[in-house]
């Protein structure tokens, strides 16, 4: 008897949307490590880059970053979970005439919404810095950024449902942020990698996200842009079926 | 078919670890009263409230709001009451008036009524001039007021108060209470509320239940239950029946969140 079931998602994705914009310090503050990133890795490594032979370090890497600064603002949204939990907040949206799977979707769609604003920003940031992406392609990196936003707010609510404690959620997530961040081929090729690092890049979604992007930005990809899609996909899949499960078993 | 709002047989909640938390309980809330649901604390009180709004399953027994079944109906009985929880539940980084907006559409209230319904509570309630502020800038009592009108914007039938006056000086409480009265005698809501303040529930309440150790030891009209314990008031007559031993309360995980949420920077104030 529910008349429409996109509506309360839709006033859930409001509710992070409004929160985000009001938020400046939010905004600017999580810019400030991308461009430390970029401009220091960028220029730093940019003249050893290109002696290799692998021509434009920025045109390498700032692909990287973006994707960094969106997988960090979507796992990080997980907090906001633990916050409104905190903050009681989530019980008002629990006793809602809402099924839980839609809540999950609205706030998940939320903060990947928020991880992906976010990653254009920095996005514009690389283009000033020096990026000069295929200005065709950008329908398909906007694809790519909002399939790593999707995976990864999925990753962090998964993780928040099942932790009470903040700063519990902020050690976790650095743990597991700062690896597959160093090993998804942000920062250097992977084809010239030694194997353990091809190996743990194989298996880490990030990867992906990472080679989607560059492959629509730049042309220069390890695999088809398919197959980064594919992938992508399928970890959305997973990862919004275990979040959902996790934020099924959550008590209020 | 009957007169009660909310119907409760030998309901039972029994925790992991084998706590009886509610052993048992059976009790009737008339259509319309004021009732009152005291107790100690740790002795089933909340999570008697949150088996009656959907938020946890009972073990055993069985339950209906407004001849609805929690169990089987989850969205249609949360759509019959309004709750107003323990802890403040806004969310401060809106205004006044986006938690209302937002509130109305989770419950699916019809976006043509929304605006209309969003300015009479929130004149009800005093606070249509303070609807764009955001809720952080709001004292204690502002919030609760807030919580109440939001806990009605969807009409419901029934009210939950749990604990609705715990922190507020006594003109907020009595403002409270005026409001909450108006809105009983006015529109007929039945409201169930818990308090520790046994004055409230002698003055506003139509029928009492005195529930600990998870077994409802009294159930009767503030009035009956004072003269049958041959005592001057409710709070001599809770007293004699549940003791005088001060109750420690089991920290659950959400004390310990309201204790971080206290460290964070207390926000009941």
């Amino acid at each position: 008897m529910r008349s429409n079931i996109l509506y309360p998602i839709y006033i859930l994705w409001l509710r992070q949307i409004k929160r985000y914009f009001r938020s400046k310090s939010r905004i600017i503050g999580s810019l400030g490590q991308p461009i430390v990133f970029l401009v220091a890795l960028g220029f730093g490594f940019g003249s050893i880059f290109a002696k290799a032979g692998n021509g434009n370090y920025i045109q390498f890497l700032s692909p990287g970053i973006i994707a960094m600064s969106i997988m960090f603002t979507a796992v990080f949204s997980g907090i906001e979970l633990i916050w409104d939990r905190q903050f009681g907040f989530l019980k008002e949206t629990m006793v809602a005439p809402v099924s839980r799977l839609t809540i999950m979707f609205g706030r998940t769609l939320g903060g990947a919404t928020v991880a992906t604003i976010q990653g254009t920003i920095v996005f514009l940031i690389t283009i000033v810095i020096g990026f000069r992406p295929d200005i065709f392609a950008v329908l398909w990196g906007l694809l790519f950024m909002f399939g790593i936003a999707i995976v990864f707010t999925a990753f962090g609510t998964a993780i928040a449902s099942s932790m009470e404690d903040m700063q519990g959620f902020g050690l976790i997530v650095q743990l597991v942020n700062m690896p597959l961040f160093f090993l998804s081929g942000a920062l250097f090729p992977l084809n010239t990698a030694p194997f353990f690092i091809r190996a743990i890049a194989f298996i880490n979604p990030l990867s992906y996200g990472v080679d989607g992007l560059r492959g629509a930005f730049t042309g220069l990809s390890q695999y088809s842009l398919g197959v980064d899609a594919l992938v992508i996909a399928g970890v959305t899949v997973l990862f919004l079926s275990l979040g959902a499960w996790l934020f099924s078993k959550v008590e209020v | 078919m009957s007169d009660s709002s909310i119907s409760v047989k030998n309901l039972t909640k029994t925790f992991k670890g084998g706590l009886i938390a509610v052993n048992n309980i059976s009790f009737e809330v008339p259509k319309g009263s004021i009732f009152a649901f005291l107790g100690p604390n740790g002795a089933g009180k909340t999570t008697t409230i949150k088996m009656l709004t959907t938020l946890l399953h009972p073990t055993s027994g069985s339950l209906t709001l407004n001849g609805l079944d929690p169990i089987k109906n989850p969205h249609d009985v949360r759509e019959s009451f309004g709750i107003v929880f323990q802890d403040p539940s806004l969310d401060d980084e809106l205004t006044a008036y986006e938690n209302m907006f937002f509130h109305a559409g989770l419950y699916g209230v019809p976006r043509s009524e929304t605006p209309k319904k969003i300015e009479d509570l929130m004149k009800f309630i005093d606070l249509w001039d303070r609807r764009d502020s955001l809720v952080k800038t709001f004292s204690g009592g502002m919030k609760r007021r807030l919580e109440i009108a939001r806990g009605l914007l969807h009409t419901p039938a029934i009210l939950f108060l749990d604990e609705p006056t715990t922190g507020l000086d006594p003109q907020t409480r009595n403002y409270i209470w005026t409001y909450i009265k108006k809105l009983n005698e006015e529109r007929g809501l039945t409201v169930f509320f818990t308090t520790h303040y046994m004055e409230e529930a002698e003055r506003s309440a139509s029928q009492v239940a005195i529930i600990d150790h998870g077994k409802i030891i009294a159930s009767d009209t503030p009035a009956n239950i004072i003269s049958s314990t041959g005592t001057a008031n409710l709070e001599d007559a809770f007293i004699k029946l549940t003791g005088k031993d001060i109750r420690e309360q089991e920290a659950g995980s959400i004390d310990h969140l309201r204790q971080m949420r206290q460290a964070f920077g207390g926000r009941r104030k």
